[in-house]
Protein backbone atom coordinates (compact mmCIF):
# COMPACT_ATOMS: atom_id res chain seq x y z
CA UNK A 1 0.00 0.00 0.00
CA UNK A 2 1.29 3.51 -0.70
CA UNK A 3 0.27 4.42 2.42
CA UNK A 4 3.45 6.11 3.82
CA UNK A 5 4.25 7.03 -0.17
CA UNK A 6 1.40 9.29 -0.26
CA UNK A 7 1.18 10.31 3.06
CA UNK A 8 5.01 12.10 2.49
CA UNK A 9 3.68 13.87 -0.33
CA UNK A 10 0.82 15.23 1.56
CA UNK A 11 3.23 15.88 4.08
CA UNK A 12 4.23 18.96 2.09
CA UNK A 13 0.27 19.95 1.67
CA UNK A 14 -0.60 19.13 5.40
CA UNK A 15 2.55 21.98 5.81
CA UNK A 16 1.38 24.09 3.38
CA UNK A 17 -1.63 24.34 4.43
CA UNK A 18 -0.79 25.18 8.44
CA UNK A 19 1.55 27.69 6.71
CA UNK A 20 -0.82 29.54 5.39
CA UNK A 21 -3.75 29.17 8.09
CA UNK A 22 -0.39 30.67 10.52
CA UNK A 23 1.54 32.97 8.53
CA UNK A 24 -1.53 34.37 6.34
CA UNK A 25 -3.93 33.99 9.20
CA UNK A 26 -6.33 32.09 6.66
CA UNK A 27 -6.41 34.12 3.61
CA UNK A 28 -6.87 33.13 0.06
CA UNK A 29 -5.71 29.97 -0.46
CA UNK A 30 -8.57 28.65 -2.71
CA UNK A 31 -7.62 30.66 -5.47
CA UNK A 32 -4.59 29.14 -5.49
CA UNK A 33 -4.87 26.01 -4.98
CA UNK A 34 -6.89 23.52 -6.97
CA UNK A 35 -9.62 21.77 -4.82
CA UNK A 36 -8.01 18.54 -3.44
CA UNK A 37 -10.28 15.89 -5.59
CA UNK A 38 -10.00 12.37 -3.63
CA UNK A 39 -11.25 10.41 -6.62
CA UNK A 40 -8.32 11.71 -9.01
CA UNK A 41 -5.77 11.47 -6.21
CA UNK A 42 -6.85 7.77 -5.95
CA UNK A 43 -6.73 6.90 -9.07
CA UNK A 44 -3.49 7.91 -9.74
CA UNK A 45 -2.00 6.37 -6.58
CA UNK A 46 -3.31 3.29 -8.09
CA UNK A 47 -2.75 3.45 -11.69
CA UNK A 48 0.36 3.01 -13.41
CA UNK A 49 3.13 5.95 -13.83
CA UNK A 50 6.19 6.97 -15.76
CA UNK A 51 7.84 8.19 -12.49
CA UNK A 52 7.99 7.29 -9.36
CA UNK A 53 7.78 9.70 -6.77
CA UNK A 54 9.32 9.67 -3.35
CA UNK A 55 8.51 12.98 -1.65
CA UNK A 56 7.81 16.63 -1.36
CA UNK A 57 5.59 18.12 -3.61
CA UNK A 58 5.52 19.36 -7.13
CA UNK A 59 8.63 22.28 -5.96
CA UNK A 60 11.53 20.82 -4.15
CA UNK A 61 10.22 17.30 -3.91
CA UNK A 62 12.07 14.21 -5.35
CA UNK A 63 10.91 12.01 -8.09
CA UNK A 64 12.69 9.48 -9.84
CA UNK A 65 12.18 9.91 -13.73
CA UNK A 66 11.60 6.11 -15.16
CA UNK A 67 12.69 5.41 -18.38
CA UNK A 68 10.46 5.10 -21.85
CA UNK A 69 10.99 2.75 -24.22
CA UNK A 70 8.88 3.04 -27.75
CA UNK A 71 8.43 1.05 -30.76
CA UNK A 72 7.60 3.55 -33.47
CA UNK A 73 9.72 2.52 -36.26
CA UNK A 74 12.79 1.66 -34.32
CA UNK A 75 13.00 1.68 -30.33
CA UNK A 76 13.23 5.00 -28.95
CA UNK A 77 14.46 5.07 -25.38
CA UNK A 78 14.22 8.50 -23.48
CA UNK A 79 13.69 9.90 -19.71
CA UNK A 80 10.33 10.26 -18.72
CA UNK A 81 11.43 13.78 -17.31
CA UNK A 82 10.89 15.03 -20.75
CA UNK A 83 7.20 14.56 -20.43
CA UNK A 84 6.63 15.24 -16.43
CA UNK A 85 8.93 18.40 -17.40
CA UNK A 86 7.59 19.28 -20.98
CA UNK A 87 5.12 21.48 -22.75
CA UNK A 88 1.81 21.47 -20.80
CA UNK A 89 -0.90 21.90 -23.66
CA UNK A 90 -4.59 22.50 -23.78
CA UNK A 91 -7.19 20.17 -25.99
CA UNK A 92 -10.57 19.96 -26.43
CA UNK A 93 -12.96 17.67 -26.06
CA UNK A 94 -15.40 17.37 -29.33
CA UNK A 95 -18.16 15.69 -27.41
CA UNK A 96 -17.74 17.53 -24.04
CA UNK A 97 -16.94 20.45 -25.25
CA UNK A 98 -14.26 20.63 -22.66
CA UNK A 99 -10.84 21.71 -21.63
CA UNK A 100 -8.03 18.96 -21.74
CA UNK A 101 -5.02 19.77 -19.84
CA UNK A 102 -2.31 17.17 -20.74
CA UNK A 103 1.74 17.21 -21.49
CA UNK A 104 3.85 17.45 -25.10
CA UNK A 105 7.13 15.42 -24.61
CA UNK A 106 10.02 17.66 -25.13
CA UNK A 107 13.37 17.15 -26.31
CA UNK A 108 13.66 13.04 -27.33
CA UNK A 109 10.10 13.36 -26.38
CA UNK A 110 8.95 15.25 -29.27
CA UNK A 111 6.42 14.64 -31.21
CA UNK A 112 4.65 12.87 -28.30
CA UNK A 113 2.44 13.93 -25.61
CA UNK A 114 1.27 11.61 -22.28
CA UNK A 115 -2.31 12.19 -21.05
CA UNK A 116 -3.23 10.37 -17.75
CA UNK A 117 0.30 8.83 -17.79
CA UNK A 118 -0.82 7.40 -21.49
CA UNK A 119 1.66 8.03 -24.38
CA UNK A 120 0.17 9.20 -27.83
CA UNK A 121 1.45 10.38 -31.11
CA UNK A 122 0.52 13.88 -31.88
CA UNK A 123 -1.26 14.43 -35.02
CA UNK A 124 -0.03 18.10 -36.49
CA UNK A 125 1.42 18.66 -32.94
CA UNK A 126 -2.15 18.19 -31.16
CA UNK A 127 -4.28 15.47 -29.35
CA UNK A 128 -7.46 15.46 -30.11
CA UNK A 129 -10.13 13.99 -27.34
CA UNK A 130 -13.66 12.74 -27.45
CA UNK A 131 -15.54 11.76 -23.87
CA UNK A 132 -12.41 12.53 -22.16
CA UNK A 133 -10.66 10.12 -24.07
CA UNK A 134 -7.80 10.71 -26.30
CA UNK A 135 -8.42 9.81 -29.82
CA UNK A 136 -4.92 9.62 -31.33
CA UNK A 137 -2.40 6.75 -32.25
CA UNK A 138 -0.46 5.30 -29.87
CA UNK A 139 3.00 3.99 -30.01
CA UNK A 140 3.98 0.66 -28.80
CA UNK A 141 5.16 1.16 -24.89
CA UNK A 142 7.57 -0.68 -23.20
CA UNK A 143 8.41 1.57 -20.93
CA UNK A 144 9.64 0.60 -17.60
CA UNK A 145 7.36 1.99 -14.98
CA UNK A 146 6.75 1.94 -11.88
CA UNK A 147 4.83 -1.41 -11.74
CA UNK A 148 7.67 -2.87 -14.14
CA UNK A 149 10.16 -1.37 -11.86
CA UNK A 150 8.08 -2.84 -9.09
CA UNK A 151 8.14 -6.07 -10.48
CA UNK A 152 12.07 -6.01 -11.16
CA UNK A 153 12.66 -5.21 -7.50
CA UNK A 154 9.53 -8.22 -6.33
CA UNK A 155 11.69 -10.85 -9.01
CA UNK A 156 14.40 -10.02 -7.43
CA UNK A 157 13.32 -10.15 -4.06
CA UNK A 158 11.73 -13.79 -4.54
CA UNK A 159 15.37 -15.03 -6.03
CA UNK A 160 17.67 -13.18 -3.45
CA UNK A 161 15.29 -14.91 -0.59
CA UNK A 162 14.73 -18.58 -2.40
CA UNK A 163 18.33 -18.83 -3.04
CA UNK A 164 19.38 -18.09 0.91
CA UNK A 165 16.72 -20.88 1.71
CA UNK A 166 18.22 -23.40 -1.33
CA UNK A 167 21.82 -22.61 0.14
CA UNK A 168 21.18 -23.24 3.42
CA UNK A 169 19.32 -26.55 2.42
CA UNK A 170 22.37 -27.75 -0.50
CA UNK A 171 25.15 -26.47 2.41
CA UNK A 172 23.17 -28.41 4.81
CA UNK A 173 21.81 -31.13 3.16
CA UNK A 174 18.19 -32.73 4.84
CA UNK A 175 18.64 -31.20 8.11
CA UNK A 176 15.88 -29.29 10.44
CA UNK A 177 15.31 -25.53 9.20
CA UNK A 178 17.04 -22.63 10.56
CA UNK A 179 17.35 -19.13 10.26
CA UNK A 180 15.43 -17.75 6.55
CA UNK A 181 14.70 -21.07 5.73
CA UNK A 182 12.99 -22.11 8.68
CA UNK A 183 10.15 -19.02 8.06
CA UNK A 184 9.72 -19.82 4.18
CA UNK A 185 9.69 -23.51 4.67
CA UNK A 186 6.24 -23.79 6.23
CA UNK A 187 5.01 -21.65 3.43
CA UNK A 188 6.72 -24.15 0.35
CA UNK A 189 5.76 -27.20 2.92
CA UNK A 190 2.12 -25.73 2.78
CA UNK A 191 1.85 -25.10 -1.55
CA UNK A 192 3.18 -28.81 -1.76
CA UNK A 193 0.95 -30.30 0.64
CA UNK A 194 -2.02 -28.18 1.40
CA UNK A 195 -2.25 -26.34 -2.39
CA UNK A 196 -0.77 -29.04 -4.54
CA UNK A 197 -1.35 -32.30 -3.29
CA UNK A 198 -4.54 -31.76 -1.79
CA UNK A 199 -6.43 -30.76 -4.72
CA UNK A 200 -4.78 -32.07 -7.53
CA UNK A 201 -3.74 -35.79 -6.32
CA UNK A 202 -0.72 -37.84 -4.55
CA UNK A 203 -0.16 -39.14 -7.96
CA UNK A 204 -0.15 -36.32 -10.07
CA UNK A 205 0.96 -33.12 -7.96
CA UNK A 206 4.84 -33.29 -8.30
CA UNK A 207 4.70 -31.48 -11.61
CA UNK A 208 2.82 -28.58 -10.98
CA UNK A 209 4.47 -28.00 -7.31
CA UNK A 210 7.44 -25.43 -9.04
CA UNK A 211 4.45 -23.98 -10.51
CA UNK A 212 2.15 -23.25 -8.01
CA UNK A 213 5.56 -22.27 -5.79
CA UNK A 214 5.85 -19.29 -8.26
CA UNK A 215 2.42 -17.64 -8.70
CA UNK A 216 1.96 -18.33 -4.88
CA UNK A 217 5.14 -16.09 -3.73
CA UNK A 218 5.14 -14.17 -6.77
CA UNK A 219 1.26 -12.50 -5.91
CA UNK A 220 2.52 -13.10 -1.80
CA UNK A 221 6.10 -10.70 -2.40
CA UNK A 222 4.64 -8.67 -4.82
CA UNK A 223 1.17 -7.94 -2.46
CA UNK A 224 3.76 -7.18 0.76
CA UNK A 225 6.05 -4.89 -1.23
CA UNK A 226 2.71 -3.12 -2.50
CA UNK A 227 1.86 -2.50 1.26
CA UNK A 228 5.25 -1.10 1.77
CA UNK A 229 4.80 2.96 1.11
CA UNK A 230 8.20 4.19 0.37
CA UNK A 231 10.51 2.90 -2.38
CA UNK A 232 11.08 -0.79 -2.88
CA UNK A 233 7.04 -0.80 -2.70
CA UNK A 234 4.05 1.03 -3.41
CA UNK A 235 3.31 0.02 -6.76
CA UNK A 236 0.16 -1.33 -6.97
CA UNK A 237 1.19 -4.36 -9.37
CA UNK A 238 -0.79 -7.01 -8.33
CA UNK A 239 -3.81 -4.78 -7.95
CA UNK A 240 -3.24 -4.22 -11.94
CA UNK A 241 -5.75 -5.89 -14.42
CA UNK A 242 -2.63 -6.89 -16.98
CA UNK A 243 -0.49 -9.04 -14.10
CA UNK A 244 -3.44 -10.36 -12.86
CA UNK A 245 -4.68 -11.58 -16.12
CA UNK A 246 -1.58 -12.32 -17.31
CA UNK A 247 -1.34 -15.05 -14.30
CA UNK A 248 -4.77 -16.47 -14.96
CA UNK A 249 -3.85 -17.18 -18.39
CA UNK A 250 -1.24 -19.23 -17.11
CA UNK A 251 -3.17 -20.69 -14.91
CA UNK A 252 -5.64 -21.64 -17.89
CA UNK A 253 -2.67 -22.99 -20.28
CA UNK A 254 -1.69 -24.98 -17.77
CA UNK A 255 -5.02 -26.14 -17.30
CA UNK A 256 -5.63 -26.95 -20.53
CA UNK A 257 -2.40 -28.31 -21.39
CA UNK A 258 -2.07 -30.78 -18.43
CA UNK A 259 -5.99 -32.02 -19.43
CA UNK A 260 -6.77 -35.51 -19.70
CA UNK A 261 -9.48 -36.98 -22.02
CA UNK A 262 -11.03 -37.51 -19.19
CA UNK A 263 -11.46 -33.25 -18.85
CA UNK A 264 -12.16 -32.99 -22.71
CA UNK A 265 -14.69 -35.42 -22.35
CA UNK A 266 -16.55 -34.21 -19.81
CA UNK A 267 -16.91 -30.51 -21.68
CA UNK A 268 -17.78 -31.63 -25.70
CA UNK A 269 -19.96 -35.27 -24.11
CA UNK A 270 -20.49 -35.07 -20.40
CA UNK A 271 -21.40 -38.71 -20.04
CA UNK A 272 -25.07 -39.31 -19.07
CA UNK A 273 -26.57 -36.55 -20.50
CA UNK A 274 -28.92 -36.81 -23.31
CA UNK A 275 -27.85 -35.59 -26.92
CA UNK A 276 -30.18 -32.91 -27.21
CA UNK A 277 -29.07 -31.36 -24.01
CA UNK A 278 -25.43 -31.38 -25.44
CA UNK A 279 -26.20 -28.62 -27.29
CA UNK A 280 -26.68 -26.47 -24.17
CA UNK A 281 -24.12 -28.09 -22.20
CA UNK A 282 -21.00 -27.63 -24.36
CA UNK A 283 -21.50 -23.96 -25.38
CA UNK A 284 -22.06 -23.86 -21.43
CA UNK A 285 -18.98 -25.90 -20.08
CA UNK A 286 -16.71 -24.00 -22.87
CA UNK A 287 -17.31 -20.97 -21.17
CA UNK A 288 -16.70 -22.18 -17.97
CA UNK A 289 -13.16 -22.99 -18.95
CA UNK A 290 -12.60 -18.80 -19.24
CA UNK A 291 -14.97 -18.13 -16.35
CA UNK A 292 -12.77 -19.80 -14.18
CA UNK A 293 -9.60 -17.48 -14.45
CA UNK A 294 -11.35 -14.74 -15.29
CA UNK A 295 -12.63 -15.00 -11.76
CA UNK A 296 -9.16 -15.32 -10.95
CA UNK A 297 -8.21 -12.22 -12.37
CA UNK A 298 -10.83 -10.13 -11.64
CA UNK A 299 -10.59 -11.41 -7.34
CA UNK A 300 -6.62 -10.49 -7.23
CA UNK A 301 -7.35 -7.32 -9.35
CA UNK A 302 -10.19 -5.89 -7.25
CA UNK A 303 -8.98 -7.41 -3.96
CA UNK A 304 -5.32 -5.49 -4.08
CA UNK A 305 -6.89 -2.20 -5.10
CA UNK A 306 -9.24 -2.46 -3.31
CA UNK A 307 -6.77 -2.57 0.15
CA UNK A 308 -5.14 0.47 -1.83
CA UNK A 309 -8.32 2.75 -2.15
CA UNK A 310 -9.37 2.20 0.83
CA UNK A 311 -5.81 3.00 2.42
CA UNK A 312 -5.48 6.23 0.74
CA UNK A 313 -9.28 7.14 1.21
CA UNK A 314 -9.12 6.95 4.65
CA UNK A 315 -5.98 9.02 4.66
CA UNK A 316 -7.80 11.46 2.59
CA UNK A 317 -10.01 12.42 5.68
CA UNK A 318 -7.23 14.47 6.80
CA UNK A 319 -7.17 16.52 3.27
CA UNK A 320 -10.67 16.44 2.67
CA UNK A 321 -11.47 18.22 5.81
CA UNK A 322 -7.83 20.17 5.93
CA UNK A 323 -7.47 19.58 9.71
CA UNK A 324 -4.83 17.47 11.18
CA UNK A 325 -7.08 16.43 14.00
CA UNK A 326 -8.46 13.87 11.51
CA UNK A 327 -5.56 12.62 11.68
CA UNK A 328 -6.73 11.04 15.04
CA UNK A 329 -9.39 9.21 13.30
CA UNK A 330 -7.97 8.51 10.09
CA UNK A 331 -4.21 7.23 10.94
CA UNK A 332 -5.85 4.59 13.03
CA UNK A 333 -8.14 3.13 10.47
CA UNK A 334 -5.81 2.93 7.59
CA UNK A 335 -3.81 1.20 10.23
CA UNK A 336 -6.10 -1.18 10.90
CA UNK A 337 -6.86 -1.91 7.43
CA UNK A 338 -3.26 -1.94 6.54
CA UNK A 339 -2.94 -4.63 8.91
CA UNK A 340 -5.37 -5.99 7.61
CA UNK A 341 -3.73 -6.07 4.17
CA UNK A 342 -1.03 -8.51 5.55
CA UNK A 343 -3.67 -11.04 5.83
CA UNK A 344 -5.40 -10.52 2.01
CA UNK A 345 -1.89 -10.35 0.90
CA UNK A 346 -1.15 -13.55 2.13
CA UNK A 347 -4.71 -14.69 1.49
CA UNK A 348 -4.99 -13.96 -1.67
CA UNK A 349 -1.58 -15.76 -2.99
CA UNK A 350 -2.86 -18.39 -1.44
CA UNK A 351 -6.53 -18.19 -2.73
CA UNK A 352 -4.79 -18.25 -6.72
CA UNK A 353 -2.35 -21.29 -6.00
CA UNK A 354 -5.19 -22.88 -4.08
CA UNK A 355 -7.86 -22.28 -7.13
CA UNK A 356 -5.23 -23.26 -9.70
CA UNK A 357 -4.32 -26.57 -7.96
CA UNK A 358 -8.09 -26.99 -7.59
CA UNK A 359 -8.58 -26.16 -11.95
CA UNK A 360 -5.58 -28.55 -12.17
CA UNK A 361 -6.73 -31.32 -10.38
CA UNK A 362 -9.84 -31.44 -12.26
CA UNK A 363 -8.23 -31.14 -15.33
CA UNK A 364 -5.90 -34.36 -14.64
CA UNK A 365 -8.67 -36.34 -12.53
CA UNK A 366 -9.29 -39.77 -13.69
CA UNK A 367 -12.52 -41.01 -14.70
CA UNK A 368 -14.27 -42.62 -11.77
CA UNK A 369 -17.36 -43.88 -12.78
CA UNK B 1 -11.74 2.65 -18.25
CA UNK B 2 -8.04 2.64 -18.50
CA UNK B 3 -7.62 0.87 -14.80
CA UNK B 4 -9.66 -2.28 -16.67
CA UNK B 5 -7.53 -2.18 -19.78
CA UNK B 6 -4.64 -4.25 -20.20
CA UNK B 7 -1.64 -2.73 -21.17
CA UNK B 8 0.77 -4.30 -23.60
CA UNK B 9 3.63 -2.98 -22.23
CA UNK B 10 3.23 -4.36 -18.85
CA UNK B 11 1.80 -7.49 -20.24
CA UNK B 12 5.30 -7.91 -21.71
CA UNK B 13 7.53 -7.03 -18.92
CA UNK B 14 4.99 -9.16 -16.58
CA UNK B 15 5.34 -12.34 -19.13
CA UNK B 16 9.11 -12.15 -19.44
CA UNK B 17 9.50 -11.53 -15.68
CA UNK B 18 7.17 -14.42 -14.60
CA UNK B 19 8.61 -16.82 -17.14
CA UNK B 20 12.03 -16.36 -16.20
CA UNK B 21 11.66 -16.68 -12.62
CA UNK B 22 9.32 -19.84 -12.90
CA UNK B 23 12.12 -20.90 -14.42
CA UNK B 24 15.36 -20.12 -12.37
CA UNK B 25 13.45 -20.46 -9.55
CA UNK B 26 12.45 -24.23 -10.42
CA UNK B 27 15.68 -25.05 -11.66
CA UNK B 28 17.79 -23.62 -8.91
CA UNK B 29 15.80 -23.27 -6.25
CA UNK B 30 12.34 -25.51 -5.88
CA UNK B 31 14.61 -27.89 -7.11
CA UNK B 32 16.94 -28.62 -4.10
CA UNK B 33 14.59 -27.33 -1.30
CA UNK B 34 12.21 -29.47 -2.55
CA UNK B 35 14.50 -32.14 -2.79
CA UNK B 36 16.26 -31.59 0.60
CA UNK B 37 12.46 -31.18 2.30
CA UNK B 38 11.50 -34.45 0.76
CA UNK B 39 14.73 -36.35 2.01
CA UNK B 40 14.22 -34.81 5.38
CA UNK B 41 11.04 -36.25 5.69
CA UNK B 42 11.53 -39.13 4.40
CA UNK B 43 14.38 -39.63 7.12
CA UNK B 44 12.62 -38.29 9.85
CA UNK B 45 9.55 -41.42 8.88
CA UNK B 46 12.09 -43.55 8.79
CA UNK B 47 13.51 -42.61 12.46
CA UNK B 48 10.05 -42.63 13.66
CA UNK B 49 9.23 -45.98 11.82
CA UNK B 50 12.78 -47.50 13.22
CA UNK B 51 12.08 -45.91 16.64
CA UNK B 52 8.87 -47.57 16.50
CA UNK B 53 10.14 -51.04 15.53
CA UNK B 54 12.70 -50.53 18.04
CA UNK B 55 10.55 -49.94 20.73
CA UNK B 56 7.99 -53.06 19.48
CA UNK B 57 11.32 -55.40 19.68
CA UNK B 58 12.53 -54.10 23.18
CA UNK B 59 9.00 -55.23 24.36
CA UNK B 60 9.23 -58.27 22.72
CA UNK B 61 12.48 -58.49 24.15
CA UNK B 62 11.06 -57.35 27.63
CA UNK B 63 8.43 -60.52 27.36
CA UNK B 64 10.97 -62.66 26.09
CA UNK B 65 12.80 -61.75 29.30
CA UNK B 66 10.41 -62.13 31.45
CA UNK B 67 9.08 -65.13 30.00
CA UNK B 68 12.95 -66.69 30.71
CA UNK B 69 12.83 -65.11 33.81
CA UNK B 70 9.70 -67.19 34.82
CA UNK B 71 10.86 -70.23 33.04
CA UNK B 72 13.56 -70.02 35.57
CA UNK B 73 12.00 -69.41 38.73
CA UNK B 74 9.89 -72.36 37.64
CA UNK B 75 12.88 -74.50 37.21
CA UNK B 76 14.47 -73.16 40.45
CA UNK B 77 11.27 -74.23 42.38
CA UNK B 78 11.29 -77.73 40.44
CA UNK B 79 14.97 -78.38 40.80
CA UNK B 80 14.77 -76.98 44.57
CA UNK B 81 11.11 -79.52 45.29
CA UNK B 82 13.24 -82.03 43.44
CA UNK B 83 16.21 -82.05 45.70
CA UNK B 84 14.17 -81.62 48.79
CA UNK B 85 12.14 -84.89 47.60
CA UNK B 86 15.08 -86.64 47.11
CA UNK B 87 16.73 -85.84 49.94
CA UNK B 88 13.71 -86.61 52.01
CA UNK B 89 13.73 -90.12 50.25
CA UNK B 90 17.26 -90.40 50.66
CA UNK B 91 16.81 -90.27 54.50
CA UNK B 92 13.71 -92.15 54.15
CA UNK B 93 15.29 -95.18 52.76
CA UNK B 94 18.25 -94.17 55.05
CA UNK B 95 15.91 -94.73 57.79
CA UNK B 96 14.33 -97.56 56.36
CA UNK B 97 17.91 -99.53 55.76
CA UNK B 98 18.74 -98.71 58.84
CA UNK B 99 16.04 -100.40 60.62
CA UNK B 100 15.65 -103.05 57.83
CA UNK B 101 19.39 -103.78 59.40
CA UNK B 102 19.19 -102.51 63.02
CA UNK B 103 15.91 -106.04 62.65
CA UNK B 104 17.85 -108.51 60.93
CA UNK B 105 20.99 -107.74 63.47
CA UNK B 106 18.19 -108.03 66.79
CA UNK B 107 16.60 -111.29 64.80
CA UNK B 108 20.33 -112.71 63.59
CA UNK B 109 20.52 -111.87 68.16
CA UNK B 110 17.58 -113.27 69.36
CA UNK B 111 17.80 -116.68 66.55
CA UNK B 112 21.65 -116.54 68.10
CA UNK B 113 20.57 -116.16 71.40
CA UNK B 114 17.74 -119.04 70.63
CA UNK B 115 20.06 -121.50 69.66
CA UNK B 116 22.48 -120.77 71.96
CA UNK B 117 19.73 -121.44 75.06
CA UNK B 118 18.96 -124.70 73.35
CA UNK B 119 22.15 -125.79 72.91
CA UNK B 120 22.40 -125.25 76.38
CA UNK B 121 19.50 -126.78 77.60
CA UNK B 122 20.02 -129.70 75.55
CA UNK B 123 23.88 -129.43 77.19
CA UNK B 124 22.32 -129.19 80.36
CA UNK B 125 19.94 -132.06 80.05
CA UNK B 126 22.97 -134.55 79.21
CA UNK B 127 24.60 -132.77 81.91
CA UNK B 128 22.05 -133.66 84.17
CA UNK B 129 21.45 -137.11 82.61
CA UNK B 130 24.99 -138.17 83.16
CA UNK B 131 24.94 -137.10 86.76
CA UNK B 132 21.71 -138.94 87.03
CA UNK B 133 23.43 -142.01 85.51
CA UNK B 134 26.23 -141.78 87.88
CA UNK B 135 24.17 -140.90 91.62
CA UNK B 136 22.00 -143.77 89.97
CA UNK B 137 25.22 -145.70 89.52
CA UNK B 138 26.34 -144.72 92.52
CA UNK B 139 23.43 -145.49 94.68
CA UNK B 140 22.77 -148.59 92.77
CA UNK B 141 26.05 -149.51 93.08
CA UNK B 142 25.65 -148.69 97.09
CA UNK B 143 22.38 -150.76 97.13
CA UNK B 144 24.18 -153.55 95.86
CA UNK B 145 27.54 -153.43 97.88
CA UNK B 146 26.01 -156.11 100.26
CA UNK B 147 24.09 -158.81 100.27
CA UNK B 148 21.55 -158.03 102.67
CA UNK B 149 21.02 -154.95 100.31
CA UNK B 150 20.76 -157.17 97.19
CA UNK B 151 18.64 -158.96 99.02
CA UNK B 152 16.06 -156.29 100.31
CA UNK B 153 16.20 -154.65 96.94
CA UNK B 154 15.02 -158.30 94.87
CA UNK B 155 12.61 -158.32 97.92
CA UNK B 156 11.51 -155.12 97.66
CA UNK B 157 11.44 -155.36 93.06
CA UNK B 158 9.59 -158.58 93.84
CA UNK B 159 7.10 -156.79 95.68
CA UNK B 160 6.32 -154.26 93.20
CA UNK B 161 5.61 -156.79 90.62
CA UNK B 162 3.79 -158.76 93.20
CA UNK B 163 1.76 -155.94 94.21
CA UNK B 164 1.06 -155.62 90.13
Amino acid sequence: MSLIYSAKRFFSLVAGILLFSTAFASGHESGEKKEFNVGEMIMHHIKDAHEWHLWGGEHGGKTIYLPIILIDGGVKTFSSSHFYHGEPATGHDHKTNEEVHYVKGVGPAAGYAMFHEKIYKLENGELSFEDGHAHAEKPLDFSITKNVLSLFMGAILILVLMSIVARFYKKNGPVAPKGLAKYLEVLIVMVRDDIAKANIGEHKYKKYVPYLLTIFFFIFINNLLGLVPFLPGGANLTGNITVTLFLAVCTLLVTLFSANKNYWLHIFAMPGVPKPLLLIMIPIEIVGIFTKPFALMVRLFANMSAGHIIVLALISIIFINQNMAWGGLSVPMALFISVLELLVAFLQGFLFAMLSALFIGAAVEEAHH
Amino acid sequence: MDLITPDLGLLFWTGLVFVLLLVILTKFIWKPILTSVNAREQKISDALELAEKTKAEMVALQAQNENLLKEARIERDAIVKDAKETATRMIEEAKATAKSESDKVVAAARAAIASEKTAAIAELKTQVAVLSLEIAEKIIRGELSSDDKQKALAEKLAEDINMN
